[in-house]
């Protein structure tokens, strides 16, 4: 018999498809924030978005012509480590394929790079494969400074601290380097159906 | 940190409820002893388990209010009248109750003497706790390094641990208080939201390079830590801790 908290009922959500809750969560209409530091304000005019590392040619684009890559509308559940998961969220963004589309490398993993310095770190394999895309917009509306514009990285499958705020790059590498969080006490690599939160889970 | 790390996962553990302290009419102090408890740092957090007997569960995190002590730890936590757990664990919990958490967890948002300072805290309301264990680690080191606080609450009697603030006064701490809904007769401190002339007057400026750490509601710590930066701070030398009054 597992522990019981004495006088502990809860409050299920009946409105609510529990399999869609990873273990641990709880769904929040709200759409709070987590970022360690202050928010950066990298204008337009000059933001840049690059491609480095392990690739036969970097690349990079700006502002107006990442907005002339091929986007697309996405609808996923997200989930932060701090606890709360958010369900059917819309996003406007361009997947990770397009912007890696007939690069040659050997690279097997991936460190997302932000304005603030903040990194992560996957295997490439997790951003491929209509998997990831770097979004701009949020709820129809261009992604707020709070929550990552002018662009982030959204990797729905995995915690959301795998999704960069902030974004400017992805850097392919052949060696794994563990990114801001992770060597901060969390996850490698951050599965929610796992809980995979912190180091050892 | 690192030795947390090397003895693997964090499991749960059963901690013994070992006291229950009214701070304000919303926040009381839960102290527990953690039997396995391995030492934390200040700024650290850990997550809480409740479990129903049906087997429902609900988990939350909460930053760990307390010094660095032995097997106890201090958790300080306001009541969100339509929260899930907060509401059990300040009005349903007393001493000799027992409840599942497992930490500690955080490598950034932490501050240890060794550090040194300048040391500038912001808190907005329960933001206060994690800077707390800050603050009284850096009494029970014996540390001298020059530390300011400056906390927004609603009303006197909202002031979380007011009184132990006090007393941190004749420790050297600068301890400044905005009250930004009512204030007492007579009160003399500050009466508005946090803004950059008060964060200019409380705090260390950039020229010392100070340790900043800011702790509260997101909107606050966004605000706090833009006019922060304004003032010239390294955004880098900024470390923010947020929470959103949802579910909790």
């Amino acid at each position: 018999m597992s522990f019981v908290s004495r006088g502990f009922r809860g409050r299920r959500r009946e409105d609510v498809d529990s399999s869609r809750v990873p273990p641990g969560q709880y769904v929040t209409a709200d759409y709070p924030v987590l970022s360690a530091g202050p928010t950066p304000h990298t204008p337009l005019d000059q933001w840049d978005f690059s491609i480095v590392g392990e690739v036969d040619e970097p690349r990079s684009w700006t502002w107006d012509e990442f907005r002339a890559l091929p986007s697309e509308d996405i609808t996923r559940d997200i989930h932060c480590v701090t606890k709360w998961t958010k369900l059917d969220t819309v996003w406007e963004g361009i997947s990770v394929d397009t912007l890696l589309d007939g690069v040659k490398t050997a690279a097997e993993y991936v460190i997302q790079f932000s304005d603030g310095g903040y990194t992560t770190n996957l295997p490439l394999d997790d951003v491929t494969g209509s998997k990831a895309w770097v979004v701009f917009g949020y709820d129809s509306e261009p992604l707020e400074a709070e929550h990552g514009g002018p662009a982030r990285m959204l990797v729905p499958h995995l915690y959301f601290w795998k999704s960069a705020k902030w974004l400017r790059g992805l850097r392919l590498q052949t060696d794994d380097e563990p990114g801001f969080w992770e060597v901060n006490g969390y996850h490698n690599y951050g599965d929610p159906w796992q809980e995979q939160r912190y180091w050892g889970d | 940190m690192a030795g947390a790390a090397l003895l693997g996962r964090l499991t749960w553990q059963l901690a013994g409820v070992v006291d229950v302290v009214t701070e304000t009419p919303r926040v009381k102090t839960i102290v527990f002893d953690v039997p396995e408890w391995l030492g934390h740092r200040a700024g650290q957090h850990v997550d809480i388990r409740l479990t129903a007997e049906d087997g429902y569960r609900a988990e939350r995190s909460y930053s760990i209010a307390s010094a660095p002590d032995g097997t106890r730890i201090a958790l300080t936590v306001e009541r969100l009248d339509d929260g899930e757990v907060s509401p059990y664990l300040t009005d349903e919990l007393r001493a000799g109750d027992r409840i599942e958490l497992r930490g500690p967890v955080g490598g950034y948002f932490v501050w240890e003497p060794g550090q040194g300072g300048p040391l500038f805290l912001v808190a907005g309301g329960s933001g206060i706790a994690p800077l707390m264990a800050m603050l009284r680690l850096r009494a029970a080191a014996g540390s001298d390094v020059d530390a300011r606080l400056l906390f927004s609450s609603r009303s006197w009697n909202e002031i979380i641990y007011r009184d132990e603030l006090e007393r941190l006064r004749d420790d050297g701490v600068v301890v400044a208080h905005t009250l930004t809904r009512s204030q007492p007769a007579g009160w003399s401190g500050y009466t508005r939201r946090v803004d950059r002339e008060m964060l200019a007057e409380v705090g260390a400026g950039p020229e010392h390079e100070p340790h900043v750490y800011v702790c509260g509601p997101t909107a606050f710590v966004e605000v706090v830590a833009e006019d922060l930066v304004g003032l010239g701070h390294e955004p880098r030398a900024i470390r923010t801790e947020r929470f959103g009054a949802t579910g909790g």
